[in-house]
């Protein structure tokens, strides 16, 4: 305890926000990044609320998969936080293996969704008889940009993560220094959040 | 002050998340979809709910500097606005 508000009083001296220059530069960034979120949901809410049709979303996507890649993902947003946890206790043992399997349920969420568009592209119903796809209609077109983009996210949080996690090996964060932990941590947390609005809005409702 | 704060649960923030998206998923098979507004109303509730615990709990910003909490309100408040004018386009009348 005594260490960390030691590292907090560096900071209240270091910058004038009393908050650490990258954990700030990351936050600015997550507020753009809701923009731009805000701007894909709300195109898909207003082409919905516009469109004469519109199919029933359990009808077309499989929504227990979902259900199920939502859970791993707040798995993830939870190892997440038990590797901070980790390392802010001292113990970077606990950090390297919660790290590890956040990378582990994110690289699940990537291949679910994997699977998921795989099967939607494919497979030929009576609504859709060439598949469920960016052509097929609207929908089609809405929800592979929208969950296209936030699988993106994902990647590049999958990307990120990795490198934190070769760096954890490599004992480079210790107790008093691991903002960098802290800060990819942000990014997938966020990622998290949107993935749960865009469930609800995009799958269910 | 962002680092010396107490550590939540957060395992119990876990099991809260887990079990609304549950909750959620049978609310929206079980209540028939000619009740859209109730089937938004509870759906969209449930998702914001989920959102603000990840935010408040796992992002910090419970324990954050009001300042940083003021920068992330208005992007919401932002966002909202931004959402709400493209739905008026089509929910009010046209003259």
């Amino acid at each position: 305890m005594e260490a960390t508000v030691l590292v907090h009083e560096r900071f209240e001296e270091e910058t004038n926000t009393g908050i650490p220059h990258d954990k700030m530069g990351m936050w600015v960034f997550l507020c753009s990044e809701v923009m731009f979120f805000t701007g894909l949901i709300g195109g898909y809410i207003v082409l919905r609320f516009a469109s004469p049709f519109w199919p029933q979303p359990s009808t077309v996507l499989n929504v227990p998969l979902t259900a199920m890649n939502t859970f791993i993902l707040i798995c993830s947003s939870v190892t997440m936080v038990q590797a901070l946890g980790g390392i802010r206790a001292g113990n970077p043992a606990r950090m390297k293996l919660f790290l590890c399997l956040t990378l582990f349920f994110g690289a699940i969420f990537l291949s679910i969704q994997g699977v998921e568009y795989w099967k939607l592209l494919h497979e030929h119903t009576r609504a859709y008889p060439n598949g469920f796809n960016p052509h097929a209609s609207l929908f089609g077109s809405v929800f592979f940009t929208t969950t296209g983009f936030h699988g993106f996210h994902v990647f590049c949080g999958v990307v990120c993560m990795s490198f934190v996690t070769g760096k954890a090996f490599l004992g480079k964060y210790t107790q008093a220094d691991h903002q960098c932990v802290e800060t990819i941590g942000l990014y997938w947390h966020f990622v998290d959040l949107v993935w749960i609005v865009l469930f609800t809005i995009i799958y269910l409702i | 002050m962002s680092e010396a704060h107490r550590v939540p649960n957060y395992m119990a923030i876990f099991w809260w998340l887990a079990g609304l998206t549950v909750v959620e998923v049978g609310y929206s098979s079980i209540l028939p979809h000619e009740h859209k507004v109730l089937l938004i109303v509870g759906l969209v509730g449930f998702a914001a709910v989920k959102a603000s615990l990840v935010a408040l709990y796992f992002m910090h910003l419970r324990f954050e500097r009001r300042g940083l909490g003021i920068i992330v309100t208005s992007t919401l408040i932002l966002g909202c606005i931004l959402v709400g004018v493209g739905m008026a386009e089509h929910l009010l009348p046209r003259p």
